[in-house]
């Protein structure tokens, strides 16, 4: 049977998929050489979760993510030298420096930041898919969080007012199955985290997170649904990282066996076997892909290292917001590229029409419940 | 000028700023239909409707962060805080995004919000309910803190945070909202991080702000009569403080007595002393005296409330202090 995708779509897919394992496999190896410090979580083995969505989405639907957060703007087509620069603390890095691996933001791809507290990424989310449907846009937001988060009252506490108001926000479990070192199963009275949406009246459902297309599927579905005003859908995608937590985890909690189970279902074997077995590209063209993202990836390395540190001015940049201050455009300082930057309303153009609770629909139900206001 | 309460003129900024930029809405618990639990929201859901007027579930943390997500892309929320007891609750969203995000983002984002509701003792409610935690939030970078004392500081307070382009804690108080004062209508802007001299002396400068002005401003009334001229600066807004405002009148005065509701422990008075000790040592007359809520939590039993709280009493005889007047 033909495939349902192109072969741009799928050749697209898998070139991002290598990009994000060849990036993390250099940027482990760059804190191995101390060119990178702190905390520095790998996205190897959850390529297909980051990148089947972002095919899936619309450019200038918002996107964002917790601590592990390298893969996603790299799906949406961040600067890969940029992003290593951040990682390598450089002055040229998206956020100059300041936040590190676990604060990638890139706002020209509508990339608003990976978030070191666990949960804490959650209600943001919810409240710019609230400010969609305020300004009556039909822009969905994707907000990815880990398996762990989902037992943080900031989970639940925004689950509920997504679904009473309807908000376009689709949530990614990534269920690694691992919260750092301790198995989800093992503090989770409900492991399967998308049973929890059912709480909210909300949708929710099990994707298999090893595998790209089905990720794509998922998410298209779950935008159109948003896009459609029937509110929020909650996506637990099963997937496993093949590294620790973090770098400085080893990773002692889990079996070789169980890992070396888990890398049979690596995701980007997995797209390129079914890409050779629709016949739509061969050997050749997968070599050339890699070479080009390994050359891609060492020229990011090479950039974030000759790049230097920030300037100790910066110190009192970017804390307050003074008057009349514009926003960094991260590829125009560093790059001298003209970007397209989100513009807002003004408060005079902007008519608010929604109606979260519709006056004559209160009224009705204060007359039947014999309330007089 | 008329004369309007505390919550009148807040409700008033809040109606202008709406008014004004479509952008701004307001969300909190009981702000919509129950008209505000301290009634500042009262008639705002008739006027801007349900997706303007929120009423949030009471969940502090999600409906903060909610919002302070509606700020990065563009809007411009006022969230109310029941109380800022409750808001203990939402300080992560608070501190660890709101203040943040500008720095997390090397300058991409920017997060304008306020987050605003009563602080400080309530009146019989005990320990949980009868907290002053400006101290807490004055302690971070990235936010502005303010807490007028005034009416008319109110409302021009709180336009200005609302047009500011950085998150905003505003302390209210439950014993200030029912307080009378001239309010200026229409177009009443009170720049942030300006303090305010509210009353000129000579003798000593009392430093205070919110609800311990008042106290203040009767000491003061007293010790006119023994012929003590106090000088009171209400800071208004404690991050960031206004330093030139606090040194001015403590190189006029030579004294300093500082009065605040919270903690004595790394209080905002302490931080004040410390800019008078360095830039002002020479200037001193007598070391600087703090007046603070004692050591404890708050009672329900009516006496030892009292007792807990700093009151023109306590004030006077720290102003006697500082001009080795003590027991004249």
């Amino acid at each position: 049977m033909a495939s349902p995708y192109s072969k741009e779509l799928l050749l697209d897919m898998y070139r991002k998929m290598y990009l994000i394992r060849r990036f993390e496999e250099r940027a482990g190896q760059q804190y191995t050489l101390g060119k990178i410090a702190g905390f520095c979580h790998l996205y190897i083995g959850q390529e297909a979760v980051a990148v089947g969505p972002a095919e899936a989405l619309r450019p200038d639907d918002y996107m964002l993510s917790a601590y592990r957060d390298h893969g996603q703007p790299l799906a949406r087509g961040s600067d890969a030298g940029m992003v290593m620069a951040e990682l390598m603390g450089r002055g040229t890095g998206y956020s100059k420096g300041k936040g590190g691996s676990m604060h990638i933001f890139d706002i020209e791809h509508h990339f608003y930041g990976g978030y070191g507290i666990v949960g804490g990424q959650i209600p943001l989310a919810a409240g710019m898919a609230f400010a969609s449907r305020y300004r009556n846009e039909d822009r969905v937001t994707l907000c990815y969080f880990g398996d762990a988060a989902a037992n943080q009252g900031s989970f639940h506490e925004t689950l509920n007012m997504a679904s009473k108001w309807k908000l376009p926000v689709i949530y990614i479990c990534e269920n690694n199955r691992y919260g750092m070192g301790t198995a989800i199963s093992r503090t989770s009275a409900v492991p399967e985290i998308y049973k929890r949406a059912s709480a909210y009246d909300m949708r929710g459902e099990p994707v298999d997170g090893m595998d790209v297309l089905t990720m794509y599927e998922a998410v298209k579905d779950a935008a159109e649904y948003c896009r459609a005003g029937k509110g929020p859908v909650l996506l637990e995608a099963n997937t496993y990282r093949f590294r620790g937590h973090s770098m400085a985890d080893p990773a002692t909690y889990r079996t070789k066996q169980e890992v070396e189970a888990e890398r049979k279902g690596d995701p980007i074997p997995k797209l390129r076997a079914y890409i050779q077995k629709q016949g739509l590209a061969q050997d050749d063209v997968f070599e050339s892909i890699e070479e080009e993202i390994k050359a891609r990836v060492d020229q990011a390395v090479k950039f974030a290292d000759e790049s230097p540190e920030p300037s100790l001015d910066e110190l009192w940049r970017d804390t307050i917001v003074e008057e009349g201050e514009e926003d960094v455009r991260p590829r125009e300082r560093v790059l001298g590229q003209k970007v397209n930057w989100p513009k807002y309303p003004s408060g005079q153009e902007l008519k608010v029409t929604w109606d979260l609770e519709p006056r004559e629909q209160a009224e009705a139900a204060d007359k039947k419940a014999g309330l007089i206001r | 000028m008329p004369e309007l309460m505390y919550r009148e003129a807040l409700n008033q900024a809040l109606a202008e700023e709406m008014e004004r930029d479509a952008n701004v809405y307001l969300i909190g618990e009981e702000v919509g239909r129950y008209n505000g639990a301290f009634k500042v929201s009262q008639g705002l859901l008739d006027k801007f409707g349900s997706a303007r007027i929120i009423d949030a579930p009471i969940a502090e943390l999600g409906f903060t962060g909610l919002s302070v997500g509606a700020a990065m892309v563009g809007l411009r929320p006022v969230v109310e805080m029941m109380t800022w007891n409750f808001a203990i609750l939402a300080m992560d969203q608070i501190v660890n995004n709101a203040a943040k995000l500008r720095h997390m983002s090397g300058g991409q984002l920017r997060c304008p919000i306020v987050f605003r509701g009563p602080g400080g003792a309530g009146g019989r409610l005990s320990s949980q309910h009868s907290q002053a935690l400006e101290a807490n939030y004055a302690h971070f970078p990235g936010l502005k803190v303010i807490a007028p004392a005034t009416p008319a500081d109110a409302k021009g307070m709180l336009k200005a945070a609302i047009r500011d382009d950085n998150p905003v804690v505003m302390f209210e108080g439950e014993r200030l909202y029912a307080i009378k004062g001239e309010v200026p209508e229409g177009e009443h802007v009170v720049p942030l991080g300006k303090a305010d001299v509210k009353r000129e002396g000579t003798d000593v400068t009392i430093i205070t702000w919110s609800r311990m002005y008042y106290f203040c401003m009767q000491a003061a009334e007293e010790l006119a009569k023994e012929g003590i001229s106090v000088e009171v600066l209400d800071l208004r807004t404690l991050r960031p403080l206004d330093e030139e405002a606090i040194l001015a009148s403590v190189r006029k005065t030579n004294r300093a007595v500082i009065v605040e509701e919270g903690w004595v422990l790394a209080g905002v008075g302490a931080s004040v002393v410390d800019i008078i000790q360095s830039k002002a040592f020479d200037d001193l007359d007598a070391p600087v005296e703090r007046v603070t809520g004692l050591d404890v939590n708050m009672s329900y039993a009516a006496n030892l409330e009292n007792a807990t709280q700093p009151d023109a009493p306590k004030i006077i005889a720290a102003v006697k202090k500082v001009l080795y007047r003590e027991g004249a």
